[in-house]
């Protein structure tokens, strides 16, 4: 196993195991740390796959570098929603049903 | 083509919808204004359709065609079978108008009745004016839209109910017609009202396919036109106003789905072609299935309203039996029904309105001696009485005369007798009435009496059921001039529908 | 097709304008955010005008951004869809702008609505134009926060439990996207949706890529059985939130679908088309029977959009594998529902705004009476219902018309028998509103009057979504340019 394939390996195994903290997890910010694992994975992924046996490629770096730093505000955005909701309601937890 | 010609049925649409917008945007309390609106635009609609009437009676050519998909084309003509529902209904209209001033004097939401009763009619002409079925269901569609509000024009728990079971019925009816013109659309492209020419075309089709298609669209129409077992919803209507009732009963909706048959009898399928599927005699069955059931029916009812509801669900029928009898007097009988009904029955309902809007009078028993307290409009609901019946000469007559012939042209003597039991139903539920109104003493005061100092009732609402009774009389006794109803309907046959 | 780079610029201004809006609003002193907004609307109209126009004159166009060449450099494409979906922007946000301005004047809201507003409009456009499947990632994410961020603007527990949940979705189906990305750039080395069409799609990645893109953007549209972040976040946010979110926000994910599933379906994809058309159908029905289970009025219009969504999925078995003439009704179909729904929802949510300032209450058991004092709002949601229940003359009937067409041409009779019950349905939780408003009592007979600017948009968002049914036909032709079913042009 090359080492791109190997990357592309965890990073699968690293997606998964987010999506499972994702789902399994009610505190919200448990599920932003799930997410940003899954995030993560993602770009192991990304990275790792598109190096496979063709040499260096500067896409993938470009596109994980964009990728990054929309992760970032996207966690930025929900820490705002997420202190403001516990401000407003003292749950670290959205209510069950809808 | 002149430019003219294309825009003319633009503009006999145009008249009520530019006034139903007008009439939307006017504050409640302009009645003056509102007013002007109403009558012009009925008075220009009048106008206009009798000019284009008689420009198609000379053989003059009124299309409008305008693109709407790949294959499917908004089409607006004017051809004999459609001037002559436009032409019943924009004179309806400029009655009803008239009588509904007068009904809904003093009444609040008034800008919203007129509203969507100038609407209601514009779609109205619009199915009159159709230039293939898919065109003639986007106006069917409409006149649903716009007839709800009308019905639950009173706000009350009734009224509410009875708009919740129009729609019902009317918005189903509009999806099975849906499915049948979707289909027919997908063998034929644009459903053309070519007599035919386009459906006949089709090779390799199934005819069962054909059939379904037929029953789909009947069903859906007869929704509207108030065929068993599809009249539920005609009886409930009856809480609303009377000017509505005389729009859903003789103006617009049971004659939209009756035209609609026609149009699908004659225009989409033809006739010859409906009666090699064996179409038309079931189409018959069932219109005298409506005829005696709606008649048996009425004779139970207590209620003037309700009786005439279904003394209108039978009457109906007659039209549909006469587009199902193959041949051309019993055709002639059909349609001929189609304007001789709405005149009587509008007369009916106008009348039925006087008796409750001056006397407060709603139960067929408290109208004893009715005929002393008011009797112009008396006579005028004598005249619509006797016209169901079929009593020479009235308008009745003409049509039951023209029906029983062409049953035993096409060989279907059995209608005769449906004919004749119908009239013995329609004398047993009118009669009664009549002999409560003059022969009977009043008894004690009226439950709710207005107009006191009037001999009759309010003008505005007298008027126009004396001028209405006065056209079924002279339908009747006119019948063999130019421009009566039946020479009409005799040059729609000559015309279009004989080869 | 080779164009004036002036001409191809716009597609550039297109969404620099926005953003440079964007930035302004935030600078600017607040009273100012409103009135600056609304001058910029008349470039940006004019813009997508000239665009419109130029797609006319030269057919589709591409413009490389900076000068750089794909696959390190970014292009922009001007086609019939991209040229479409940035015209209905401009209808519908130019009149929830207008809407917005008198709606949240004196509110403390106000203070980042202009910039989210936006924000949402650039990533719009974005993704209208995009070419590659990786800057339809940043555009997505970027409507998604814009999207969010608007959701929480009213900043109760309510408003934030529905931006907390819609970010959670959001973020889900955007990753599921990116696995997608991820796996087709490693399969094929590229990026291009264009060159990604000419790749076998034999091979199993792009199976697997297709499937988790399709799940990210499921997500995101809210397909059911996805759709539970939907109505709270669109029934509670703001009304021209409301508005936007429904009219156009959805339609940007299931936009990025169709240009994915031209570019990348296999052959012989039937089955995960047919899935598609299923839930499809699922979400017409159970979201027409949720919203006429509401007592709120604004959920009730949400849940009528989980609705509506269900239809735009009949597009996958409509016109996969059923052969060319229904392929062709059937993207015209989906392409008309999709604008008409987008004006005639939007009109719907500015109206129930209306009626809800109107009233004092967001219930609809408090709109009885309201038939006789307010009839403009109501006048409004009923002729923006006709859209809704796919009643002629709306364009909702047309679509609904050429989608059963295409249906008919393809022998698929269960989705007739779909958009025919799920058309009975809607008229059913449509008129549930007008009954209670028709109510005639005596309980109450004093009500807000909302300004003249909210009544107007809803009535001409309203007008124009009755209207389209009747000038469907040259717009249906345009949408087509560039498409695989503009052949003939």
């Amino acid at each position: 196993m090359s080492t791109a394939l190997f990357h592309a390996c965890i990073g699968i195994l690293l997606c998964t195991m987010g999506l499972f903290a994702f789902i399994v997890h009610r505190h919200l910010l448990r599920r932003l740390l799930a997410f940003n694992v899954m995030g993560s994975g993602c770009f192991l992924l990304l990275v790792g796959l598109a190096q496979d046996g063709r040499g260096p490629d500067p896409v993938p770096q470009a596109l994980v570098l964009t990728g990054i730093v929309v992760a970032v505000a996207s966690t930025a955005l929900a820490l705002v929603i997420f202190r403001r909701w516990y401000r407003v309601s003292g749950e670290g937890q959205l209510p069950e049903d809808v | 083509m002149s430019g003219t010609n294309a825009w003319l049925p633009l503009a006999v649409l145009a008249t009520s919808l530019v006034a139903a917008v007008g009439i939307f945007l006017l504050r409640e309390h302009r009645h003056g204004l509102r007013t002007v609106f109403n009558l012009t635009a009925a008075l220009l609609k009048l106008a206009l359709v009798v000019w284009m009437a008689l420009g198609v009676l000379d053989g003059m050519h009124y299309e409008l065609r305008h693109s709407l998909f790949e294959g499917i084309d908004f089409v607006l003509r004017a051809d004999m079978l459609g001037m002559m529902f436009a032409g019943l209904s924009s004179l309806l209209w400029l009655f009803t108008t008239i009588y509904a001033i007068g009904y809904l004097e003093n009444a609040p939401n008034r800008s919203r009745f007129f509203g969507f009763f100038s609407l209601c009619v514009a779609s109205t002409v619009g199915i009159a004016l159709a230039g293939n079925l898919f065109t003639f269901f986007l106006f069917y569609e409409l006149l649903t839209l716009s007839t709800y509000p009308l019905v639950v024009h009173r706000g009350t728990e009734k009224a509410l109910r009875a708009g919740r079971i129009y729609l019902i019925y009317t918005l189903g009816g509009g999806a099975v017609l849906l499915l049948g013109l979707a289909l027919l659309a997908s063998l034929v492209g644009e459903p053309a009202f070519d007599a035919g020419a386009t459906v006949q075309a089709l090779e390799d089709v199934d005819p069962t396919l054909l059939t379904t298609i037929f029953v789909l669209l009947v069903a859906g129409l007869g929704v509207k036109a108030a065929l068993i077992p599809l009249h539920g919803w005609l009886p409930t209507a009856m809480v609303a106003p009377a000017p509505v009732s005389a729009l859903l009963h003789a103006v617009a909706v049971v004659k939209a789905g009756a035209f609609g048959i026609a149009r699908v009898v004659y225009d989409v399928y033809g006739i010859e072609f409906a009666w090699q599927l064996g179409l038309l005699e079931p189409l018959a069955w069932l219109a005298c299935a409506t005829i005696l059931f709606g008649s048996i029916r009425a004779l139970a009812q207590t209620d003037l309203k309700r009786r005439l509801a279904f003394s209108t669900v039978s009457q109906v029928s007659y039209v549909i039996l006469g587009i199902a009898l193959f041949g051309p007097v019993g055709t002639a009988g059909g349609l001929v029904h189609l304007l001789h009904q709405g005149l009587m029955k509008i007369t009916l309902f106008f009348c039925a309105g006087n008796y409750a809007e001056t006397l407060g009078v709603h139960r067929i028993d408290e109208l004893d001696g009715a005929g002393r307290r008011m009797p112009a409009t008396s006579v005028a609901f004598t005249v619509g009485a006797f016209g169901m019946i079929g009593v020479p000469p009235l308008a009745g007559f003409v049509t039951k005369w023209y029906l029983g012939i062409g049953a035993l042209d096409a060989g279907m003597a059995w209608v005769v007798a449906v004919l004749i039991a119908s009239s013995l139903l329609n004398a047993a539920y009118f009669l009664p009435i009549l002999h409560r109104i003059w022969f009977r003493p009043q008894r004690g005061e009226w439950p709710d009496e207005q107009y006191k100092q009037h001999r009759d009732t309010h003008p505005l609402l007298l008027a126009p059921a004396l001028v209405t009774a006065g056209f079924s009389v002279g339908a009747g006794l006119l019948a063999g001039m130019p421009f009566s109803p039946l020479y009409w309907a005799e040059v729609v046959i000559l015309r279009e529908y004989l080869p | 097709m080779t164009v004036q780079p002036a001409t191809a610029n716009l597609l550039a201004w297109l969404v620099m304008l926005p953003l440079a809006a964007a930035v302004l609003t935030m600078l600017l002193p607040l009273r100012l955010r409103a009135a600056a907004s609304l001058v910029l609307l008349a470039p940006m109209t004019l813009l997508a005008l000239m665009l419109g126009a130029a797609l006319a004159t030269h057919g589709p166009f591409v413009l490389a951004l900076g000068g750089w060449a794909t696959p390190l450099g970014i292009a922009l494409q001007a086609d019939g869809p991209a040229v479409g979906m940035t015209l209905l922007t401009v209808a519908i946000s130019v009149p929830c702008a207008i809407h917005a301005a008198a709606y949240l004047r004196g509110h403390a809201e106000a203070e980042y609505f202009w910039a989210l507003f936006w924000f949402l409009w650039a990533s719009l456009n974005t993704i209208w134009m995009s070419t590659d499947i990786f800057n339809l990632y940043v555009g997505i994410e970027l409507l998604g926060l814009a999207a969010v961020g608007l959701v929480a603007l009213r900043g109760d527990a309510e408003a934030l439990a529905a931006a907390m949940r819609y970010l959670l979705a959001a973020l889900l189906g955007s990753l599921a996207y990116l696995i997608g990305v991820a796996l087709l750039y490693g399969g094929h080395g590229s990026l291009s949706l264009a060159h990604l069409a000419q790749t076998d799609h034999a091979q199993a990645t792009t199976a697997v890529a297709l499937a988790a893109m399709s799940l990210g953007l499921a997500l995101k549209t809210a397909l059911f059985p996805l759709h539970a972040w939907l109505p709270p976040a669109h029934g509670g946010a703001l009304t021209p939130v409301s508005a936007l979110l429904s009219a156009l926000v959805i339609k940007a994910s299931f936009f990025i679908m169709l240009r994915l599933w031209f570019a990348l379906a296999p052959p012989g994809l039937s089955t995960a088309a047919t899935l598609l058309g299923l839930l499809g159908a699922f979400a017409v029905f159970w979201g027409g029977w949720k919203a006429l289970r509401q007592s709120r009025l604004k959920h009730l219009v949400a849940y009528s959009t989980v609705a509506q969504i269900g239809y735009l999925f009949l597009f996958f078995p409509l016109a996969i594998g059923t052969g060319e003439a229904a392929a062709r009704l059937a993207w015209d179909g989906t392409m008309l529902m999709l604008i008409s729904h987008a004006l005639a929802k939007a009109a719907m949510f500015l109206a129930a705004g209306n009626l809800i300032l109107a009233i004092g209450s967001p219930r609809i058991a408090d709109l009885a009476g309201i038939g006789r004092y307010r009839q403009f709002s109501l006048l409004s949601f009923g002729i923006a219902g006709v859209g809704i229940m796919g009643l002629p003359p709306s364009g909702g009937f047309g679509a609904k018309w050429l989608l059963m067409q295409s249906a008919l041409a393809g022998g698929g009779w269960l989705w007739v028998a779909v958009l025919i019950g799920g058309g009975l349905l809607s008229a059913a939780y449509v008129f549930k509103v007008f009954r209670h408003a028709f109510i005639e009592g005596p309980k109450r007979d004093r009500f807000e009057d909302p300004p003249a600017a909210l009544e107007i948009t809803a009535l001409v968002l309203a007008l124009v979504s009755l209207m389209i049914g009747l000038a469907a036909h040259g717009p249906l032709t345009w949408l087509r340019l560039g498409t695989p079913f503009g052949v003939s042009e």
